[in-house]
């Protein structure tokens, strides 16, 4: 089954890009990996192999999930969709 | 919390694990997965006698790196740790010992002799260099030889020591090719091998998850104390934004956004094992089979370097954008789910796990691939980085020297 993103956990609010690169307003297959299930998402940028999406609206001060877990604080809001890296994301520990 | 795809994967269909290996069986009961016969200087300045005897006997090689004088205390006695460590690998059959001086080449050579492997250790010191280069050739030349009838026997899998470490990460490592690693090792855990991970640095933002991995409360408080400790050094070390440095530009390019990300990636690597105990760099682990914690810089060479000299024979090693160390004595073995990577430095991958990412392979799958890639290794196999010569021996230093 093709796949165009895989989400760690349920909770997760980020997937992850596994082909070469999404294009904006694609629509993507998504993977959960934890319970094996689906869901769809349409992108807003473009976004290469191994980068993050948002899967939901996320505004300055929320925390990233990935694994389950805290990886990190929004620093510019981010919209479903959109790309989530190091110009709108920071570590919380160093 | 990759517990329900490996638990629903592992009720699948298995390969079946061999059992042994073909390797070198060593005076002191261990056995090695390679036949090196090594020239270990044990300091800077006797790099280039060793390299010139390495030049002489063939089938030997030099291991040069940049330390070993004027070294105290903790340093001191890690420098001494793991050359003593390195040249006890059951991987190494015999050891030429070169120092500038009689008394720490001694102690290196009885430290090494311990094994009951043939060691012999030469000083530069009222000789010079061409008299030195002569008489450890001649005793080089006599072990390469006398190494060169040993045969590969048939050893039980549980003399396999795998350590583990991964490098220029990106999140294939963390979505496949660590799980995939995280995979072997709960399928050889039971069959009693000896497992080490590291990267001490690299578990900031997973370290409380990671504590409660340690099979006892001992080694959990242990793995807390050594973690803290490093996490000290960095923040008073630190006079920039370290996130400059962790994660590296070669983690961000590949999509690695911060330190505790690559710390949740770097951690799937164990799997769903426990580690039993927290050994200091270079530390040969003393409470029998299962999975160690060491306490290592999160940089390639240091890291596997470090876990040679603790006495391990195989090293696994994941890559996201495509890291290519080596290790003189320890093979590398690399393994990579980025597609990429694959694609533009295959000659550097032993093990292609990216058909994770396209779901066409499953972890178990993955796991099933790369126990078969290390035997084979474990066989004599050489790995890329062998046969590229990557050979990267680099020492970890503490601090400044008197």
């Amino acid at each position: 089954m093709a796949t165009d993103i895989i989400i760690h956990d349920k909770k997760d609010n980020v997937g992850v890009v596994v082909i070469e690169k999404i294009t904006p307003k694609q629509d993507c297959k998504c993977w959960i990996m934890e319970d094996d299930s689906s869901t769809d998402i349409q992108s807003m940028d473009e976004i290469p192999l191994g980068h993050k999406i948002a899967m939901t609206d996320l505004k300055e001060g929320d925390t990233i999930l990935k694994y389950g877990h805290d990886i990190g604080k929004v620093v510019k809001s981010i919209k479903k969709g959109e790309h989530v890296h190091v110009h709108n994301v920071k570590t919380k520990k160093w | 919390m990759y517990m329900f795809i490996t638990s629903k994967q592992k009720s699948g269909k298995l390969m079946e694990i061999p059992k042994s290996f073909l390797g070198y069986k060593r005076e002191n009961g261990r056995a090695g997965t390679r036949n090196h016969v090594i020239i270990l200087p044990v300091d800077d300045i006797s790099n280039a006698c060793a390299e010139a005897v390495a030049n002489n006997i063939k089938g030997t090689i030099a291991l040069p790196h940049s330390y070993g004088r004027l070294q105290f205390g903790a340093d001191l006695e890690l420098h001494f740790r793991t050359m003593i460590g390195t040249g006890s690998n059951p991987n190494v059959a015999a050891v030429i010992v070169i120092g500038i001086e009689p008394k720490w080449t001694k102690r290196i050579v009885d430290g090494i002799a311990k094994t009951g492997k043939p060691v012999e250790g030469f000083h530069i010191e009222r000789t010079g260099d061409i008299g030195t280069v002569m008489k450890a050739s001649k005793k080089a030349q006599e072990f390469v030889m006398w190494a060169s009838e040993k045969q590969r026997e048939e050893c039980p899998i549980s003399d396999l020591w795998i350590s583990v470490k991964c490098g220029e990460s990106d999140t294939t490592s963390g979505l496949a090719s660590n799980p995939t690693v995280g995979n072997l090792m709960d399928k050889l855990e039971p069959l009693g091998v000896h497992l080490c991970f590291g990267e001490t640095s690299e578990l900031t933002g997973a370290e409380k998850v990671c504590a409660n991995r340690g099979a006892t409360k001992e080694a959990s408080d242990k793995f807390m104390k050594t973690w803290s400790a490093y996490n000290d050094f960095i923040l008073k070390e630190a006079t920039d934004d370290l996130s400059e440095s962790q994660p590296t530009a070669g983690n961000i390019a590949g999509g690695l956004t911060t330190i505790e990300e690559k710390a949740f990636g770097n951690f799937q690597k164990i799997g769903d094992c426990k580690f039993i105990d927290v050994l200091e760099p270079a530390e040969e682990p003393k409470k029998g089979n299962g999975l160690y914690f060491m306490d290592t810089s999160s940089a390639a060479a240091e890291c596997v370097t470090l876990q040679a000299a603790a006495g391990f024979n195989i090293h696994l090693f994941p890559t996201g954008q495509g890291n290519i160390v080596g290790n003189p004595i320890e093979p590398v073995v690399k393994l990579t789910a980025n597609p990429l990577t694959v694609k533009s430095m295959g000659e550097h991958i032993d093990c292609d796990v990216s058909k994770i990412l396209s779901r066409e392979m499953n972890l178990s799958e993955a796991g099933d691939k790369l126990i078969e890639t290390t035997i084979r290794v474990a066989n004599g196999r050489l790995t890329c980085a062998e046969a590229l010569g990557h050979k990267e021996f680099v020492m970890t230093k503490l601090y400044r020297s008197a």
